[in-house]
């Protein structure tokens, strides 16, 4: 009877596991496949003879080159800034008195429940004032600071004892020394579940970029392939190695910080 | 001295956050009320104040509520679809027959970090009609090809099957952690008084579970009404605008026909139309779950 069980249970996710990985297993496949072999039919899960082509095709003529230079770099500037932000106001919020605290994170909280879409429009226009659309800063400035980011730390920093804090102040120490050489090892793990948070999120955007970089040098990778794919339907093998290429990096980073960012899911869901 | 040091550690933030969030919430109301088009995108003494006129011109724009109903049609039977795929994975990933858990739950959850657009792509293949592998799996098992997403039937269908698979998996952890946290205590004590598996479940874990499954379904319903990205690649918001969505519809009057007092309202409704779901949810489940 247990022996039925435990087998119908392995049998159940392992046929899960593999349905919910088969799309990503044929993106892979399909992108070094020779040209036109994805619309087969009856379709091949596996190349006939395997080739980079796809991929070449794709630095060489379409110049993805550029997207993922944007990418890497608005990655990159939005985490780093963000960072610094939230981590700085997390922990005030958390574990610093001053006037208003409590009233100001809870308005902050109340927010959360705006979509970030509502924002957009008039987004857009103070942005074009400000000379930012069509640029990095386009992207970046918006996204220097996050309620949700400042949530996670201020959730973590609550943990910090006080006689820590207290001990260094008594030490003689500044509030900025303190946060330097205290505060921030103590939530080094906290600062790495948001940063792959934040990585992941800003690599993966979508609208927002897409509707403030209009020049195609400025596209991210997402932005990219979504116009390739209303250009290139029929190129399957060219969208899907364009596919590896924006989700590869997101999966790995993923493969290796797993726990970090698992934790960020957990801390960040559970409210109060 | 040290209340002046908090508001220096949190003044970077609130400023980003103020002038890039809060102020642009607040314009979005005041847009609404306006008939800010491209002649006032060009210069602003073109802007005049129409009251609601949006808002009324909305109410009887067919689109916005194709747009609507399509965007509920999603929430409706995506929200169930997808948290009931992810309460059975994790029921199935927290019993202690499961070995090599670490990897199954690894796989499972691989679709939530991977990139919306990008997998969209691949899914617009694997539903292409004639040659994707989709309606080549059902073949096999004798069912008639479907035109996923050239029918206005199966659109809908198509994009709410594709978001499942993306994103079973985020439940799917929040609710494995939901599911440790209940004391073993219990079932030992469901045990010893003659309790199968089947009533375990139905009276010590579904009861627990519950207040989680509850939450759950609040943020999901929250982010299902924002369906953007998975109609711009996949659909266009075709066939027969049978995919377009309220955000897909706000984009295009915004960003592409330019009529952002318009556009403005549009988001407005939005929020004011999941906000009053999610007062609702909360009144009920406060309702429900009182002490």
């Amino acid at each position: 009877m247990r022996r039925v069980a435990a087998l119908v249970v392995n049998g159940l996710v392992l046929m899960a596991a593999l349905l919910t990985l088969a799309p990503l297993a044929w993106m892979v496949s399909a992108s070094l496949m020779p040209s036109g072999e994805a619309s087969a039919v009856p379709p091949l899960l596996l190349p006939s003879r395997p080739t980079l082509a796809n991929y070449a095709d794709l630095f060489a003529h379409v110049g993805i080159g550029r997207a993922v230079v944007n990418s890497v770099l608005l990655t990159a500037g939005v985490t780093l800034l963000s960072l610094a932000f939230n981590v700085a106001a997390g922990y005030a919020f958390a574990k610093l008195r001053f006037a208003g605290r409590d009233r100001l994170f809870k308005l902050l909280l109340a927010a959360l429940v705006i979509p970030g879409q509502v924002a957009m429009v008039p987004l857009f226009l103070l942005l074009k004032q400000l000379g930012l659309v069509n640029s990095y800063g386009g992207v970046i400035v918006p996204a220097m600071a996050s309620i949700f980011g400042i949530f996670l730390v201020r959730q973590y920093a609550l943990s910090i004892p006080d006689d820590v804090l207290e001990a260094a102040r008594i030490d003689g120490a500044g509030e900025g020394r303190i946060f330097r050489s205290v505060v921030v090892p103590l939530l080094r793990p906290i600062i790495v579940t948001l940063a792959v948070f934040t990585a992941l999120g800003t690599w993966n955007d979508f609208m927002w970029p897409l509707i403030v970089l209009n020049d195609s040098d400025l596209y991210t990778l997402p932005v990219t392939l979504a116009s390739l794919s209303r250009e290139h339907v029929q190129d399957s093998e060219l969208m899907m190695a364009g596919s590896v290429l924006t989700t590869l990096p997101v999966l790995l980073v993923f493969l290796a910080l797993q726990r970090a960012y698992i934790r960020g899911l957990t801390l960040g869901s559970v409210k109060e | 001295m040290r209340g002046v040091a908090g508001w220096w550690f949190v003044a970077p933030a609130l400023v980003v956050i103020g002038v890039f969030f809060f102020l642009p919430v607040l314009a979005a109301l005041a847009l609404s009320f306006t008939d800010f088009d491209i002649y006032a995108l060009a210069d602003g003494r073109n802007l005049r104040l129409v009251g609601l006129g949006n808002y009324a011109a909305l109410l009887v724009s067919p689109l916005f509520w194709r747009a609507f109903g399509n965007t509920l049609y999603f929430v409706v039977v995506g929200v169930p679809l997808s948290v009931a795929v992810s309460l059975a994975t994790a029921l199935l990933l927290h019993s202690r027959l499961l070995r090599l858990r670490g990897v199954f739950r690894t796989a499972l959850f691989a679709p939530v970090v991977t990139t919306l657009v990008a997998v969209a792509v691949i899914w617009r293949y694997l539903f292409n009609p004639h040659h994707g592998l989709l309606n080549y799996a059902l073949g096999l098992l004798g069912v008639p090809a479907i035109d996923w997403l050239g029918d206005p039937n199966w659109a809908m269908p198509a994009i709410i099957l594709f978001a499942v698979w993306k994103n079973f998996g985020y439940n799917m952890v929040i609710f494995l952690a939901g599911l440790a946290s209940i004391p073993e205590a219990l079932y030992e004590a469901a045990r010893v008084d003659g309790a199968s598996a089947w009533r375990q479940f139905r009276h010590v874990t579904l009861p627990m579970l519950a207040p989680i499954v509850a939450m759950v379904n609040v943020l999901t319903i929250a982010g299902y009404f924002q369906l953007f990205a998975e109609p711009y690649v996949m659909t266009q918001g075709g066939p027969l605008q049978s995919t377009v969505s309220v955000l897909y519809f706000m984009y295009e009057e915004g960003f592409k026909w330019w009529n952002l007092g318009s556009a403005s309202a549009v988001a407005f409704m939005l929020f004011v139309f999941i906000f009053g779901v999610t007062a609702l949810q909360l009144r009920l489940a406060r309702w429900q779950y009182a002490p």
